[in-house]
């Protein structure tokens, strides 16, 4: 069974989610591919081998945005390569190419996948809703490639034995106006600790915080401990800080040791982005908030004030 | 500038939702509302149309029920709507979705697509993009924020690490994030105004589009079951010590 994984190139390393991804596809099938989009650095070459590709299809960019050329590639590819199975990740440039790729080829896309499984030729992949209390198990019943779209941290990334990838260069073909978007500038915007997909301790904030000067004391704790800073969408939206600070369905998945949630009602929408983290701390004043169903340890109570004492509490010990 | 925006009508996200026993769908109130996220891919299309002396049709594929969600996004200030209920079309996937959409934008005609990045019920995440593909356009995605200038759009797309600034010429489709803009609040005389606005509601063969539902979506659900339950955790009422049993768990832990 072929298997291609989309790997987007960021700062000289494959998306921590294409690695996870390259860690699922060995289990399933024996002929691994990644589609690298990117600089192509020997580094993130040599993490797709190491993690399972035995052959990289590797496409430069330059200053396109990848997602129309990246699809016309894939498609001439596939077309000749015939893989069953190409694998994307939930996040930005992989679901642009995965949308276009699907629609190119006229082939359906199983989107938001937790699970992928393969019994008797026949793929299916399973679905978290209503905020991950049910499992919806759906299988595709058309022709191959079979597209599927896995939300982050699903699978654990683990290298294997795999040695340097045989590497084909790709040219995007002329696609004319569909492929004209062009990047002209890149930021980083991220804070200073460690990275949030990557963290072992993450303090979240929630709208509960009160106000962005208040949310002060979710940067002061996670300071403190090491962590990495996490917010809800609301606390984001309201421009406390910056998107890439967002855990949840529209923003990241996140699998840290210990995830505290300060003032976070836990609507379905942050839910589904730290409910399977390790061990879950709720600071929230309303004891239905439906935070409380998935907190190891729930504190009813005042956010303003618990958080300062704690604070002051591991401030005494050092 | 004739824009598109592409809206949707969800069950109120403050009740859960439902899936019949028989088919597994959505079940899907009379009166649902518009996806909140959507309120910001309207109002970008406004201000542009504002600015453009333009036009706003909104394009949605959902149960129409009593118009309630099509009319909410009228109400902000959209000039018309074309809305696609079909009952053949339940059980469809992303890719018949976005056939159908791009067909009625394409009997329309539209210089600037906008849609949310995903819709608050469905969220396949793909839809805009193949769209996109579909028009023959490209896409300029997860914008939290757009300037037009010329007939080049330019927005800031959101990366996992920041921002990249990106752009290119009409015509172009867009998904802006929420939080992109503020959304207007509709005005009296735009809730008057938007009961006598058109709505038209093609059929799919009015659009052309055949094979739809779950069949023509070649996808299939097979089976719905409740996912392991997560163990009752221990709750607290804080009188003053409560942070105390948080610094045991961290030491429990080992993280301090």
């Amino acid at each position: 069974m072929q298997i291609w994984v989309f790997a987007e190139e960021t700062d000289g390393a494959p998306t921590s989610l294409a690695l996870e991804m390259l860690t699922k596809a060995r289990s399933l099938g024996d002929d691994i591919v990644a589609f690298l989009v990117g600089p192509g650095s020997a580094e993130a070459l040599g993490a797709l081998g190491a993690h399972g590709a035995s052959t990289v299809y590797h496409l430069d960019p330059g200053d396109a945005l990848p997602s129309a050329g990246a699809a016309a590639a894939m498609a001439e590819l596939a077309g000749s390569e015939n893989p069953d199975l190409i694998l994307f990740g939930l996040q930005p440039t992989d679901r642009d190419v995965a949308g276009r790729l699907a629609a190119r080829m006229g082939l359906p896309v199983l989107s938001n996948a937790v699970d992928i499984v393969i019994d008797a030729g026949s793929t299916s992949v399973i679905n978290e809703i209503l905020g991950g209390a049910t499992l919806v198990e759906t299988t595709f019943s058309g022709s191959k490639p079979h597209f599927v779209v896995v939300r982050p941290k699903s699978f654990t990334a683990e290298p294997g034995d795999g040695g340097d990838p045989i590497v084909v260069p790709v040219m995007a073909p002329g696609i004319g106006h569909a492929g004209s978007a062009t990047v002209i500038e890149s930021h980083a915007e991220e804070s200073e600790g460690p990275k949030l997909e990557e963290a072992e301790v993450i303090v979240s904030g929630g709208r509960g915080m009160g106000s962005q000067e208040q949310f002060g004391a979710v940067e002061e704790l996670a300071g403190l401990l090491s962590a990495a800073i996490g917010a809800t969408r609301a606390v984001v939206d309201a421009g406390w800080v910056p998107y890439s600070f967002q855990v949840g369905q529209t923003g990241k998945t996140v699998k840290p040791s210990v995830y505290f949630a300060l003032g976070i009602s836990g609507a379905m929408q942050h839910l589904v982005g730290m409910k399977d983290s390790g061990t879950i701390i709720a600071v929230n004043k309303d004891e239905e908030a439906p935070i409380f169903g998935v907190a190891d340890l729930g504190i009813v109570g005042d956010v303003h004030k618990v958080v300062p004492r704690l604070i002051e509490a591991l401030r005494s010990r050092n | 500038m004739k824009i598109a925006v592409c809206v949707k009508q969800i069950p109120d996200p403050a009740t859960p939702y439902e899936l019949d026993s028989e088919n597994h769908f959505v079940v899907r109130p009379d009166d649902q509302v518009l996806d909140d996220t959507d309120r910001y891919g309207v109002e970008v299309g406004l201000q542009l149309a504002e600015a453009t002396e333009g036009e706003v049709v909104l394009v949605s594929m959902s149960p129409a029920g009593s118009l309630q969600g099509i009319r909410q996004a009228l109400a902000m200030g959209a000039d018309k709507a074309i809305i696609i209920d079909d009952e053949a079309l339940r059980g469809s996937g992303a890719l018949v979705t976005a056939r159908i959409l791009a067909a009625a934008i394409k009997s329309e005609g539209a210089d600037l697509v906008i849609a949310g990045t995903e819709s608050t019920d469905g969220y396949a995440g793909v839809v805009p993009q193949m769209m996109a593909e579909l028009l023959d356009m490209p896409a300029l995605t997860f914008a939290r924020k757009l300037d037009h200038h010329d007939g080049t759009i330019r927005i800031e797309r959101q990366t996992s690490g920041g921002y990249d600034v990106v752009e290119a010429t009409l015509p172009v489709l867009v998904t802006v994030t929420s939080g992109a803009v503020e959304p207007r609040y509709p005005t009296f005389k735009g809730i008057m105004q938007a009961k006598q606005k058109p709505i038209d509601q093609p059929s799919c063969a009015d659009l052309g589009v055949e094979s739809v539902g779950s069949a023509g979506s070649k996808q299939e659900i097979v089976e719905v079951r409740a996912a392991p339950e997560r163990a009752a955790g221990l709750k607290v009422l804080d009188e003053g010590e409560a942070h105390l049993e948080i610094v045991k768990l961290l030491e429990q832990a080992k993280v301090v």
